[in-house]
């Protein structure tokens, strides 16, 4: 038998072999539409939730919680409408995750108030007294670092100034620090005395939960 | 070693050091199976769930797992082709770069710099560094196989070489990002694209790291181990090329109802039935290879390893294209049953057949005899019944859970709600610890037998 006898032409008719499912199944749905479909309803994150997004990556949250909810009666029901590609527009990462060791959270922004979160995040066995989820409350003692936003803004194309992203950054910092702020009481517990003026990594990672699946809402509306 | 000049100290090497990771992903994982039950062990970031399941997964599957097959497949290629390494420097050099490169890998990982992508979840310089390695690997394998003496290759170099070039297209088209700093990047693909780049990756990352090379580990150590020819050279050249042909359709099976385009998925899931037969053809290759030897299952220890390994090969490849079935995995995904799934391929399959790998080059590069045949008994009944209660455990405790999460009242409501699906598991996590540390103390002995068996006596240079 040739093939077996020639190791350079073997090893590239089986790079042939390995890349025709590879092309039809990854490469050409790379560039149809049905893979990017776009909605002007769906807006891509601000700085602060990007910052927080980029929290839940480095905690490895998707390790135990999906951001995808399937078309099924109980999982609608459960978690709420199920889950459009053009949600996902500018995830990249996308975060769909595979297992669920905790709750979905696709559709958890504005499910709750800040001040649940906070809580939450702080204690989850003092909240659900046999919850496994392990204890984020250090993420409060952690000042926001926005030393990148603006390049990781233009990094990932979302098309808001440096001046918008500042701005936007000033704005969050403003709500969550005013008197008047709904969750004021409990972010003023979790969080240390000094940094109680500016941003935490625990604000942001709420500012980023608040903001999944708030797009949907107006995207069926219009429907 | 000597004779024929043949380089057994790189093989050594990596075996060794793929001892000392298998240990430490193992201890990692005993960690995160105790925080299921009971979050207490969650004492610091580097600590916590989220940040330590990916230094077990990527511990094992590249510290484990590939230093595994780097020191089999350099004994094999050599042993194959008749001919010592092309650069025995290099593969030097590869081995000491291979265990820093984890090493940083481990710290990252605990740093949480981390990519999210299942299974590739390192940043962006020590996704260079991996493309480097395999650089290093893949010039020693094709200059070995060039200036080879034997004509004819053998099955299980078609496994190395299929491994080798299809992890390089694999490794790389997935792990395409634009850096913001040296530890952050953003993935170039975005949304239902970046799903279905990362899970053709996932999936055949496992088909070419845990399926293909144990492949060849099993078409070359098996006769060797036995003296007996493998059954069907033509039934071994339809499975192999009908295996690499039809894995890479499959990725989209684990993103079945997902707003992923349907028909990728539905692809996914006619190639994930395709896939039962070449599977099987090697099964029964084994299988065949021992009739009219059966006996050896008794008298010949290494048997045990293989046979029982290449039975759990099936049994997965039988359940993995089942649970991608759409009814089906509306039922199981996203539980514990595909937690089940995942370790019996790895600590039954590949866990068996390295061991037995091992157990056959060690004595040989060393020339010494195994330290005990005895302990190696223990180790395979330790390693069996830590992993069969592990897996029934996970898939006792997947289907449970799954019935809880469609359950509803006659109303039409739901019956439980989340936190009732996760604490009613509780018991079976416990077990599941329970299973891991019989396991555990299995591969302990493993290693003790193997650590013991060198150090009979210096090797002669």
């Amino acid at each position: 038998m040739g093939i077996y006898s020639k190791p350079v032409v073997f090893a590239v008719l089986s790079a042939a072999v390995i890349l025709v499912g590879t092309v039809v199944t990854v490469f050409i749905p790379m560039f149809m539409p049905s893979t990017q479909p776009v909605s002007p309803y769906v807006k891509p994150y601000t700085a602060v939730e990007l910052e927080g997004r980029d929290i839940y990556i480095r905690e490895g949250c998707n390790n135990c919680h999906t951001q995808t909810v399937r078309p099924l009666r109980t999982e609608v029901l459960r978690y709420g409408e199920y889950s459009k590609p053009e949600e996902f527009a500018y995830d990249r990462p996308f975060l769909w995750g595979s297992r669920r060791t905790g709750p979905d959270l696709n559709r958890v922004g504005g499910k709750y108030p800040d001040s649940w979160h906070y809580r939450h995040m702080q204690s989850p066995q003092g909240m659900f007294e046999k919850s496994n989820m392990p204890p984020y409350g250090w993420l409060a003692e952690n000042p926001l670092d926005t030393r990148y936003s603006i390049k990781k803004i233009s990094v990932l194309g979302y098309g808001y100034s440096a001046t918008e992203v500042e701005q936007q950054i000033a704005d969050y910092r403003a709500k969550v620090t005013a008197e008047d702020y709904d969750s004021k009481e409990t972010r003023d517990q979790v969080t240390p005395a000094p940094l109680r003026g500016g941003l935490t990594e625990m604000d942001a990672m709420i500012a980023y939960l608040q903001k999944l699946g708030r797009d949907v809402k107006n995207l069926e509306a219009e429907k | 070693m000597s004779e024929t000049g043949y380089d057994y100290r790189v093989v050594r090497g990596f075996a060794f050091s793929a001892l000392f990771w298998l240990v430490i992903g193992l201890t990692v994982g005993l960690w995160i199976a105790f925080e299921m039950f009971n979050p207490v062990l969650n004492l610091t970031p580097w600590l916590s769930f989220g940040r330590l399941r990916v230094v077990h997964t990527n511990g094992l599957g590249l510290g484990f797992g590939l230093a595994g097959i780097f020191s089999t497949a350099y004994y094999i290629l050599q042993r194959l082709t008749r001919t010592p390494l092309a650069f025995p420097g290099l593969a030097r050099a590869h081995l000491y770069l291979f265990n820093t490169a984890i090493a940083l890998a481990a710290v990252s990982l605990f740093a949480g710099l981390n990519t999210t992508r299942e299974y590739a979840e390192l940043e962006w310089p020590l996704d260079v560094g991996v493309v480097i390695l395999w650089v290093m690997f893949a010039v020693n394998v094709f200059a070995t196989l060039i200036k080879r003496k034997e004509k004819q290759m053998y099955i299980s170099l078609w496994y190395i070489i299929a491994m080798t070039v299809t992890i390089a297209v694999l490794y790389i088209v997935n792990n395409l990002a634009v850096p913001v700093t040296l530890f952050k990047s953003y993935s170039i693909y975005a949304g239902a694209n970046d799903a279905n780049v990362e899970w053709w990756y996932g999936h055949n990352i496992v088909g070419f790291i845990f399926t293909v090379p144990v492949l060849a580990m099993f078409y070359y150590f098996l006769p060797k181990a036995t003296g007996l020819p493998i059954y069907s050279h033509r039934l071994s050249i339809i499975s192999f090329w009908s295996l690499i042909f039809a894995y890479l359709w499959t990725g989209a099976h684990h993103l079945m109802l997902t707003p992923l385009p349907e028909w990728i998925q539905t692809v996914a899931i006619g190639f994930s039935i395709f896939l039962i037969a070449p599977s099987w053809g090697s099964v029964v290759n084994g299988y065949y290879t021992l009739q009219g030897n059966w006996d050896q299952m008794r008298s010949n220890y290494l048997v045990k390893f293989f046979i029982i390994g290449i039975t759990f090969y099936g049994l997965q490849t039988l359940q993995g294209p089942l649970q991608g079935l759409r009814t089906l995995n509306a039922f199981f995904h996203y539980t514990d049953w595909v937690v089940g799934h995942v370790h019996m391929g790895t600590m039954g399959w590949v866990a068996m057949v390295i061991s037995a790998s091992f157990y056959y080059m060690i004595p040989r590069i060393t020339g010494n005899e195994l330290y005990s045949v005895k302990l190696a008994n223990i180790h395979f009944w330790l390693i069996l019944g830590g992993q069969l209660i592990w897996t029934i455990t996970m898939w006792i405790g997947g289907i449970q859970q799954g019935a809880m999460w469609k359950a509803t009242n006659p109303d039409g409501s739901l019956m439980y709600n989340f936190l009732d699906s996760v604490t009613s598991l509780y018991p079976y996590y416990r077990l599941r610890f329970a299973a891991g540390v019989v396991y555990f103390i299995g591969i302990l002995i493993f290693a003790w037998n193997l650590i013991m068996t060198v150090r009979k006596r210096p090797i002669e240079a």
